[in-house]
């Protein structure tokens, strides 16, 4: 694929402004505009996943009181829901949206390297949504084997969407695989080939370095998928037995022979491991450079934050059966995947102790974004704590498959993901629009937000202490669950229903912001990143002018000693900054 | 998953001791004089960032091939594999595909030597030993299909489709690069440095892709 | 600072919500009592961790909280300060590794003395199999498995012949006495839960799983799937009864094994005739029902589904519920069926009656009925013809005002209520998802048209 590009690249640095309103905003080959095309409508598909969950939460807290949910749906919602909110909207947000809004603005660039490949990348992607969304209008509708596609019930009797729906969910999955793997290439490239003069690696912000990482990781762990994605797609349509054993369907042989399930889980977490990091490092990275600029500090111990964002990265690949610890693979593996999932456990810990030291002795203002960044905190401290009951191969025997489980990985991979996309929006909103949002709505919508989600799934683990199952329909009666138990189930969906409903005040104000709000300040946090020293604002195609900037200083000089302002912005030259000197805003 | 791991194990070791060199004992915060680590010069005659561009995809096709390796070496260890006979007509196509790599390097070297004359049967010769090759390994799958040996009949011959399968569709992506080169070649109409470049990348995708054709030939043998 | 307040309340409610939850661990069943140790190391670790990162950083936001002319320190890194942080949470995580790897290293060694008890997963129902005397499973493959044969055991295996099987959803074990369960899947992926013992295992369809346990307290405890295996899985449910040892003799004692099975005399329709003559003074000489006497057509349902049936009225499994007067009747009526091989007799005879059409009574919306019958068809079929391998009786063709009569009961918990129901149970859950009196209505008239 990247050979189309390199045949038809532009020369490097000639950048033709787009004239047309199509060449501007559709087949735009801008890294500003691709960004927000990726970022829209991955929030779109984020809406759709949205709506399941609460049609699943309706379901499991009033049990059989709505007609329009009966057991074949449901299992198509927490499919689709799950497969859409990992990859359709984070993995698409994070590092199509916001990897191509930032990169080339913090690095210096004019663009990504590959602008015409991006552009591509884009297409591709919304291809791979559309062919998703139509899997749910198919006879038979959409696949209901669960977001892990596990064979054999993925593709054998008994499983909604055993057809058409399990079909295009591979060749969906494999399309947008063919888009990341576009975007991948130019946001590695462009991090390596790209950064402006006196940009060296270890003056990048933290948001640059954990969406770089995360997309390496994306390139090497996303084969592991299309790999498992087409031996399915023959195990289906040809009828090859890479996967499938010999069963018994319903009775009836379906002519498998010998094939390994255990092997589709080998290979389908040793993408989905990493997969969790390719979320969690751009939103690492983010909110390191939300705590920073909000507390006014330097973000403590920079070079462990890096080395951690790499160390994690490494170690991701080699924990990944830590999904499959009950799975019936070699009960022996439990031992090495235990301690080295427990080991990832001190690089992360080190960057929540750097996030919260970064307040310590800070200057700690409490806007929008900042709230959120902190509740990230909270809440990724108690996804984190959690994942050390999981991946202890002990404790995982009576917690896997339960509401623990799904309640960890909501917090860890759902909630606290999600505080830091709303909390970077909030951030670069300003820089993206050239306006500013209302800030008391931002923090109602944080508060309800915030709240509601810990109201969701704190009470959540203890459901699966207790023993509840995931993925089931409906409970009935047991011996072992206090009947008490489905009063938690209604109250958790009371309080998913709210915080969907929350969601309502971030539209609204983005939308009054783009219509009636106030123009910004070209810099209106006072940072110190390039993103914020563009000449206009906010920045046109190009970036940056006829000049180049130019890099004099690392991300986070905030309150240096001597100077007079709290921040100093990376494109200022030593001697240009004497203590008393008054530089504020752009440059 | 050794192979997958092991493979990853390689790539990881470059990157982290790329990283920790130029990571390891900086004090960012010191504002120091201003260094330029950003490379945008030809290096070698390659224009670099194309090139770090397609090690990166070499690397993530490397990835692909070695998870299916990964899968193969695990299913192979099951009861039902029954070891295939590979066609014999996979010599001939492997001899034509290192022929090939050995013009397209011919050709690279006369277009970074500036013989432009030789460019134009360079490129046309590789193209037709590719393009042979690429027949040729449907026929072998023609051979296979006519003695019975179907997709679905055993793993082993899933696997053998499924490998040969990715590699040819690789060649394809190769070849509609070349597609375009030699268009621009033939027609006259090629910008001299343009043309050199696509030729440089080419061959070392064409060489990249004769190892992994090495490789799974290997593999397939010796299985 | 009210932000530092709410986070410090987050803190100390978590805590509350933790000590006065009443959903917590089910009490302990097995000798996993080092599994729940694992988790309270964890719990008290963690905890630890939880309340003293949050309420620092609580500290701070108070603290620090922006101030006029305040201004931040500079402090870029502090070597030795991370360097403690890093220790001291390595020490944590070895603390909790450590003695969850003990314990995995318990679970993974199954005891010699361990007996076995192979549980079969299919798609949504368990069963079981025990090692005869010889104490060794027959071979078995799932190209073998048939109506005749559920287990698929291989006929020529000698060991297989005193297998004993035990085609129900619930398992007996004796108390104290180590059990290593061998896991097999027909189909799919399924996963063998019960809460009280804390361990769990997939069952992987192609290959064979394990796990071990020693129960400690007598009982009935629930099997729960706990592996996504279709739109069933939810209602796959079943259950361990733990026994004391005599009790587990005694029952082990009355089940059949494989060659009893296999030899088994098929039912003889002529003395069936004659026995049939007390049934044909309500379903009609030809079974083909009479809904003034409440009775229900029974010509052209499979023989296993009404051998089923008869055996539940015998064995107080049906005909029990509350309201369910219909069913008392029949209680008394099987008993005029001294034994198993004069049900399979009368069973013999009605499959020879001829399967006529039934008298339409009920109306409803065929469309809607249609809708709501997708559901359904993943057991009974989209024809409506039953499926003995999912345990789903034939629908078509059957008196409807049964159907709709029986629909009502399920989801009244009237038919299904008794605890070892469990194919009643499962039907109670699914019937759920009609929602109003019309939807049965409207699926049974559109299981009228087929």
């Amino acid at each position: 694929m990247s050979y189309v590009a390199f045949a038809d690249r532009d020369h490097e640095h000639e950048h033709h402004d787009p004239d047309t309103f199509i060449t501007k905003y559709i087949w735009s080959q801008d890294h500003k505009v691709i960004a927000i095309q990726y970022g829209l409508t991955a929030i779109f598909v984020g809406l759709i996943a949205l709506g399941l969950s609460a049609m699943m939460r309706l379901q499991l807290g009033f049990p059989n009181d709505f007609h329009f949910i009966n057991p074949e749906n449901y299992y198509q919602f927490i499919t689709m829901h799950g497969m859409i909110m990992v990859i359709y909207l984070l993995t698409a947000l994070f590092l199509g949206g916001f990897g191509n809004y930032l990169i080339p603005l913090m690095c210096g660039s004019r663009d990504m390297v590959f602008p015409y490949m991006n552009m591509l990348s884009y297409w591709a992607y919304l291809l791979s949504v559309i062919v998703l969304v139509i899997s749910f209008f198919v006879p038979g509708g959409s696949t209901g084997a669960g977001w892990t596609l596990y064979p054999p019930q993925a593709i054998s009797a008994g499983t909604p969407g055993v057809d058409l729906g399990i079909l295009l969910m591979l060749v969906s999955l494999a399309i947008f695989i063919v888009a990341f793997t576009m975007g991948g290439l130019n946001y590695v490239t462009t991090v390596l080939q790209a950064r402006c003069k006196g940009m060296t690696l270890m003056r990048m912000p933290l948001s640059v370095w954990g969406i770089f990482i995360a997309t390496i990781l994306g390139l090497l762990a996303f084969p592991a998928l299309l790999v498992s994605a087409i031996m399915m797609l023959f195990d289906k349509t040809l009828h090859t037995s890479f996967f499938m054993p010999a069963i018994s369907s319903m009775g009836v042989d379906p002519g498998y022979t010998g094939g390994s399930p255990i092997l589709f889980q080998h290979l389908f977490w040793f993408f989905g491991h990493p997969e969790v990091y390719i979320v969690a490092l751009p939103a690492f990275g983010l909110v390191s450079d939300l705590l920073s600029t909000h507390a006014r500090k330097n973000i403590f111990g920079y070079r462990m934050m890096v080395w951690a964002i790499i160390a994690i990265g490494g170690l991701s690949f080699i924990v990944w059966a830590h999904h499959m610890y009950v799975s019936g693979m070699n009960p022996y593996f439990g031992f090495f995947f235990a301690t080295t999932t427990l080991i990832i456990a001190v690089p992360t810990a080190i960057k929540v102790y750097n996030w919260v030291l970064t307040l310590w002795e800070g200057n700690i203002h409490l806007r929008v974004p900042m709230l959120f960044a902190i509740g990230f905190i909270f809440t990724f401290i108690h996804g984190g704590l959690t994942g050390l009951f999981l991946g202890n191969v002990t404790i995982d025997l009576p917690l896997s498959d339960t509401y623990f489980v799904v309640a960890h990985f909501h917090m860890v991979m759902g909630v606290s993901p999600v505080l830091v996309v709303f909390g970077a929006i909030y951030h670069w909103w300003p820089k993206i629009t050239g306006k500013m949002y209302n800030e008391t709505l931002g923090k109602w919508h944080f508060w309800m937000t915030f709240l509601g989600t810990y109201a969701i799934y704190l009470p959540m683990h203890y459901l699966g202490f207790a023993g509840v199952p995931r993925r089931y329909f409906a409970m009935g009666n047991t011996d072992f669950l206090p009947a008490s138990a489905q009063d938690l189930n209604a109250a958790i969906t009371i309080s998913a229903l709210f915080v969907a409903a929350a969601q309502l005040l971030f539209f609204i104000n983005m939308i009054w912001s783009l219509v009636k709000g106030p123009k910004s300040d070209p810099n209106p946090w006072h940072a110190t990143t390039l993103e914020w020293q563009t000449p206009d604002h906010p920045p046109k195609h190009g970036n940056w002018g006829h000049h180049l900037p130019e890099v004099h200083r690392w991300a986070y000089d905030y309150s240096v000693p001597g100077y007079k302002d709290d921040f100093i912005p990376q494109n200022v030259p030593a001697d240009k900054a004497p203590a008393g000197r008054d530089h504020g805003g752009a440059h | 998953m050794t192979i997958a791991l092991g493979f990853l194990a390689i790539i990881l070791a470059t990157l982290l001791g790329w990283l920790l060199k130029h990571t390891f004992n900086v004090a960012p915060w010191e504002t120091e004089t201003v260094s330029d680590t950003a490379h945008h010069g030809p290096l070698g005659g390659v224009d670099k960032t194309t090139l770090i561009a397609l090690l990166t995809f070499l690397a993530v096709v490397s990835s692909f091939f070695a998870l299916i390796l990964s899968a193969y070496a695990l299913r192979m260890d099951l009861g039902d594999w029954v070891p295939m006979t590979e066609p014999q007509l996979l010599w001939t196509n492997t001899v034509m595909l290192i022929a090939a790599s050995i013009v397209f390097q011919w050709t690279r070297n006369a277009a970074v030597n500036g013989q432009t004359s030789r460019l134009r049967p360079g490129l046309l010769i590789t193209g037709v030993l590719t393009l042979g090759f690429v027949l040729g390994q449907i026929v072998a799958w023609q051979q296979l299909q006519n003695s019975g040996h179907y997709i679905s009949s055993n793993p082993a011959n899933a696997f053998f489709y499924f490998l040969t399968g990715a590699h040819a569709v690789h060649i394809l992506g190769g070849l509609y690069v070349w597609a375009r080169a030699t268009q621009k070649v033939v027609l006259g109409t090629a910008d001299v440095a343009a043309v050199r470049r696509s030729v440089e990348l080419c061959t070392i995708y064409w060489h990249f892709l004769l190892l992994v054709w090495l490789v799974l030939f290997g593999l397939l043998l010796s299985t | 600072m009210p932000f530092a307040v709410v986070l410090i309340l987050l803190v100390v409610g978590s805590i509350l919500f933790h000590f006065l939850s009443p959903w917590t661990f089910t009490e302990l069943a097995s000798n996993w009592g080092m599994v729940d140790l694992t988790v309270d190391i964890t719990l008290y670790v963690t905890g630890f961790v939880f309340v003293v990162v949050n309420l620092f950083m609580a500290y701070c936001v108070i603290r620090f909280r922006h101030k006029k002319d305040a201004r931040a320190a500079y402090e870029p890194e502090n070597k030795k300060l991370e360097y403690w942080l890093t220790g001291i949470t390595a020490v944590g995580v070895a603390l909790m590794l450590t003695p969850g790897l003990f314990v995995w290293a318990k679970f993974v060694d199954v005891p010699e003395d361990a007996h076995v008890v192979e549980a079969i997963g299919q798609q949504w129902h368990w069963t079981y199999r025990y090692p005869g005397v010889d104490g060794k499973l027959g071979e078995v493959d799932a190209e073998r498995i048939s109506a005749d044969n559920p287990f698929g055991i291989d006929p020529e295996d000698p060991h297989g012949q005193d297998d004993v099987i035990v085609y129900n959803p619930e398992a007996h074990i004796p108390v104290d006495r180590p059990v290593k369960f061998l896991l097999r899947s027909k189909d799919v992926l399924h996963n063998f839960t019960v809460a009280q013992f804390r361990v769990k295992m997939d069952l992987v369809p192609g290959m064979n799983t394990f796990m071990w346990l020693t129960p400690t307290v007598p009982g009935r405890f629930e099997v729960l799937c706990e592996e996504l295996c279709g739109i069933g899985h939810f209602a796959m449910r079943g259950a361990v009864v733990v026994d004391e040892a005599a009790d587990f003799d005694r029952w082990l004692a009355q089940q059949t094994t494989f060659s009893e099975q296999s030899a088994r005399a098929a039912g003889n329709a002529t003395i069936g005739a004659a026995q049939y003559a007390v049934c044909a003074a309500c379903h009609g000489s030809q079974g083909e029902g009479n809904a003034a006497l409440n009775a229900p057509k029974l010509a052209g349902q499979p023989a296993w589904y009404l051998k089923r049936q008869v055996m539940s009225y015998k064995t107080g499994l049906r005909g029990v519920g509350p309201g369910d007067t219909y069913g008392q009747q029949m209680v008394g009526m099987v008993a005029t069926l001294p034994d198993e091989a004069s049900v399979d007799n009368v069973v013999a005879h009605i499959q020879t009656l001829p399967d006529n059409a039934t008298v339409t009574t009920i109306d409803g919306d065929i469309a809607r009925g249609q809708k709501l019958y997708t559901v359904c068809a993943y057991c009974h079929g989209g024809d409506g013809m039953g499926r003995q391998a999912l345990n789903a009786p034939r629908l078509s063709g059957s008196s409807d005002w049964y159907l709709a009569r029986q629909l009502r009961h399920f989801k009244e918990g009237v038919r299904g209520a008794h605890p070892k129901d469990y194919y009643g149970y499962q039907m109670g859950l699914l019937s759920q998802t009609l929602q109003d009196e019309q939807a049965v209505d409207d699926i049974v008239a559109y299981i009228n048209t087929l």
